[in-house]
């Protein structure tokens, strides 16, 4: 199975032809028709992937999709059953103590002494690396610096999550895994956590997230692949994913009692009390309602224009079982089949 | 850093860590003097027979048993029960994915265990020998005596790896650890001395388990009283089989 790696064209490159394994060259990473099951469950059902070099890339799905076990066979934490997967040009599951150098790895749950403080976590783990960045320049990179005598257990969620980054940076890793790095966080931790993470792509790392918030994908990643129960199911920039930006936009206002537009420039008002139109010329369609509006004085209150957000595209393809009840195929996304077997 | 640089590196975090957590500087450390200064202020004024023809006070002798029972809380409780803490709160899963080798990591925890466990007798020791004019094994006894340490040491560092085995999780961990140590100190007169009137089964299983030869070997050491090197090899074979346990069954990351 080889969804989206047509219309991509950095996957049309072949293993055989890969760069010297290490630090220079070659994609970040390439898996070709990964596959692996936990007994009867079958986690990854056949994903194709390149991360080119210093793309910050989101691995968007439900959970359960197989987001995490896929990260994880490329971190070498598990085996894979099929397959082939390269890593900075190596094999996770054969050269993992190569590997380990150069990839730095954020994990979902967030592990750590809690005793030591900040500085001393950051610099016992770059002792583990042959090259690590200075102790202080990468708590500076996560801002923690007002922090760095401060010992983990008095830390905030976020500023955890911070100090997990700073562990992944303190080897100087060239790829950085980072398995739903905001997950459980109010909204201004979330913000601090994404800050970091866009000042990675500055210093010229690989990056690699799983997420299932949209709008961490759309902030974050210069690529984003959709996966859905094991599969990839569509592939490309956050802005034009699903063909978004072909879709049509909604025009949706609020209907003052009484008044009566153009019977085509209205519709039976949905549960939230504002009417949604699709139409075809848009700009037609609402010049005419809003001249209908200022003849008849009529307020069109709450009007709005939107296109379909990642948030849609993202339903759309990794929920076939609600399609029938879908009121408006407002994607003209590609539908694949086999999705749901 | 190469690997035994590596492992020192280790053992001074692990140390850190340890001496800032209340609850394993208190439970595991403070202890085992704890008890040593209760047993011998309760129980102190008696004497126990170690032998056919040798009475000790019961001060003297709980200066050997204590000493005993704070190698096995450093070694034994402290590993299985920090370890699966580190296991279930992903400690050991983030250490598993960076270049430390997992001896370097194992290795420091064993060695700092060695350490906390050493600094443990001596304090035990310098009390027993303040308090009680307990005899500080001098020449060949030393030898024997830091054999038996070092070969005891071993082995419940090992027993505690191993039984992470079969802790589900880090809130399990303290009962299986209590529940597999504490009856086995009762039964091997380290809490209460077993004297002659034992049960034959309560001598039995004294003698299956590790605990008993290993407190045996100790009180040669404070007691002069008989050094068996079959006690010396019985703790090493239960070190060994611990560690295979663990090699085999070790896990870095939680148990689902």
């Amino acid at each position: 199975m080889t969804f989206g790696t047509s219309q991509w064209p950095a996957s049309g490159s072949t293993m055989g032809a890969m760069a010297e394994p290490g630090r220079q060259g070659g994609a970040a990473i390439e898996i070709r028709g990964l596959t692996k099951s936990y007994g009867d469950v079958k986690a990854v059902r056949g994903i194709d992937l390149t991360v080119e070099r210093g793309q910050i890339f989101a691995l968007l799905g439900p959970n359960g999709a197989g987001k995490t076990t896929t990260v994880e066979i490329l971190e070498g934490y598990r085996s894979r059953d099929g397959g082939t997967v390269q890593v900075l040009g190596y094999d996770p599951a054969r050269q993992r103590r190569q590997l380990k150098s150069l990839i730095g790895i954020v994990l979902q749950s967030s592990g750590m002494d809690r005793y030591l403080t900040v500085s001393e976590t950051v610099a016992m783990y770059a002792g583990f690396y042959p090259r690590p960045r200075p102790v202080d320049e990468v708590i500076g990179l996560v801002g923690l610096e007002a922090k760095r005598n401060t010992r983990v257990l008095r830390l905030s969620g976020g500023q955890q999550r911070r100090l997990d980054v700073a562990i992944a940076l303190a080897g100087n890793p060239d790829l950085l895994f980072l398995d739903e790095p905001t997950t459980g966080f109010d909204p201004s931790a979330r913000h601090e956590a994404w800050e970091v993470i866009k000042n990675l792509a500055t210093l010229g790392k690989t990056v690699l997230l799983t997420t299932h918030y949209m709008d961490e994908a759309q902030y974050l990643a210069d690529q984003v692949a959709v996966i859905s129960n094991g599969r990839i199911v569509a592939e490309g920039p956050p802005a034009t994913i699903g063909n978004r930006e072909l879709a049509r936009a909604r025009i949706r206002y609020r209907l003052a009692d009484g008044a009566t537009p153009p019977a085509d420039l209205t519709a039976p008002p949905g549960p939230d009390g504002l009417t949604e139109l699709v139409p075809e010329d848009l700009t037609a369609a609402l010049h005419r309602l809003t001249g209908w509006a200022l003849e008849h004085h009529v307020e069109l209150t709450g009007l709005e224009i939107t296109r379909p957000t990642l948030e849609d595209v993202y339903l759309e393809l990794t929920d076939g079982q609600d399609e029938a009840a879908s009121p408006e195929p407002t994607v003209a996304g590609r539908r694949r089949g086999g999705r749901r077997s | 850093m190469n690997g035994a640089a590596l492992t020192l590196s280790q053992v001074r975090y692990t140390n850190k860590a340890f001496w800032r957590n209340p609850a394993s500087a208190f439970f595991i450390f403070a202890f085992p003097l704890m008890f040593l200064v209760i047993f011998t202020a309760l129980l102190g004024h008696g004497t126990v027979r170690v032998s056919a023809t040798q009475v000790v006070d019961t001060s003297t002798y709980y200066v050997a048993a204590m000493a005993s029972f704070g190698v096995i809380s450093a070694c034994y409780t402290n590993i299985a029960i920090s370890v699966s803490f580190q296991r279930d709160t992903g400690v050991l899963k983030r250490t598993n994915g960076t270049p430390l080798p997992s001896s370097a990591f194992l290795g420091a925890r064993m060695l700092h265990a060695l350490l906390v466990a050493v600094l443990l007798v001596v304090i035990t020791a310098g009390f027993g020998r303040a308090a009680y004019s307990a005899s500080i094994p001098t020449g060949l006894t030393l030898l024997r005596f830091l054999v038996m340490l070092l070969v005891g040491a071993a082995t419940f560092c090992a027993l505690g790896f191993a039984v992470t085995a079969v802790i589900p999780n880090a809130d399990a961990a303290p009962a299986i650890v209590n529940a597999s140590i504490l009856p086995l100190l009762f039964l091997s007169g380290v809490f209460i001395p077993l004297g002659s009137n034992a049960p034959t089964w309560i001598v039995w299983i004294a003698r299956i388990f590790p605990v008993w030869h290993f407190a045996r070997g100790m009180q040669a050491g404070f007691l002069g009283t008989t050094f068996y090197w079959t006690d010396v090899l019985v703790v090493a074979a239960w070190g060994l089989g611990g560690l295979l346990l663990a090699v085999r069954f070790f896990s870095w990351e939680p148990r689902a």
